[in-house]
């Protein structure tokens, strides 16, 4: 996972790559030809100095390696920006960032 | 974690080559965190909408999200590229502006299960949300705003060359 913050003024613009196959359970292995089962990000959290501002669902249809991008307002110097993730099996991620 | 190497790849995509550099290098990351080095935020117990995201009509979609009647809206701004070479990266930007802005659904209203994504926007997240989704095929891309209880919406369509959900 990767995160950028930004201060613009008082807004901290974030950036935020994280890094997951994102399986629509449509594709084949091209060799073996059997179906890759569904694997994908469902939820995704950014808090601001430990306090929700994005609590976002998602399906199969988010791209490879999602990116997202965010602007939280009343940002400074110092604040704490944190993502996590966690898929369809349970697997989880996250990063955190201080504003300078 | 390892990029799928794909046998097939249209000609000049050296950016995206870069992208999985970027990627391969972003996987040490992934290794760091996952050792536990950083706790986890704790993620909140709230529902996934199953429902929402299962749904195949646009109708149950939109159904299950509890829009059963939406307003079109000149105060959504819809960035979305008008051909998508391709379909498995089609950037969308959203801007809400309209007042109490609570909720951004994207929906593709063509893929196997039109919804998309949904965005919850609590206080001090401005009504601005970039992403990057996959189209199976040529259709409008729907950007619902929940907002004091109603619904509104804009679309744009969005041709796509090469479908990005099976391959």
């Amino acid at each position: 996972m990767k995160i950028r913050a930004q201060l613009q003024g008082d807004v901290a613009d974030v950036k935020v790559l994280m890094f997951h196959p994102m399986e629509t359970g449509l594709r084949k292995d091209p060799i073996s030809g059997e179906v890759i089962p569904l694997h994908f990000i469902q939820r995704v959290v950014a808090t601001h100095n430990g306090k929700t501002v994005m609590d976002a669902q998602w399906s199969q249809a988010v791209s490879k390696n999602p990116f997202v991008n965010f602007r939280i307002r009343g940002a400074k110097p110092g604040d704490k920006i944190a993502v996590s993730w966690e898929d369809n099996k349970g697997e989880r991620a996250s990063i955190e960032t201080t504003l300078n | 974690m390892r990029p799928t190497v794909r046998t097939q790849r249209p000609p000049g995509k050296s950016s995206r080559r870069k992208f999985l550099r970027t990627v391969a290098l972003g996987s040490a990351y992934v290794a760091t965190f996952a050792a536990g080095w950083l706790h986890p935020v704790h993620l909140l117990a709230a529902e996934w909408n199953k429902a929402a995201f299962d749904a195949k009509a646009l109708a149950d979609t939109l159904k299950s999200i509890g829009a059963s009647s939406v307003a079109d809206s000149d105060q959504i701004q819809l960035k979305a590229p008008e051909i998508a070479e391709n379909g498995a990266i089609v950037p969308v930007e959203i801007t809400s502006r309209i007042p109490g802005t609570q909720t951004i659904y994207v929906i593709a209203d063509k893929n196997p299960q039109p919804l998309v994504a949904i965005f919850d926007i609590a206080a001090g997240l401005e009504p601005f949300i970039s992403t990057r989704i996959k189209m199976g095929e040529s259709s409008k891309v729907r950007v619902l705003v929940k907002a004091g209880g109603k619904f509104y919406v804009a679309t744009q369509e969005v041709k796509v060359t090469i479908g990005g959900c099976g391959g």
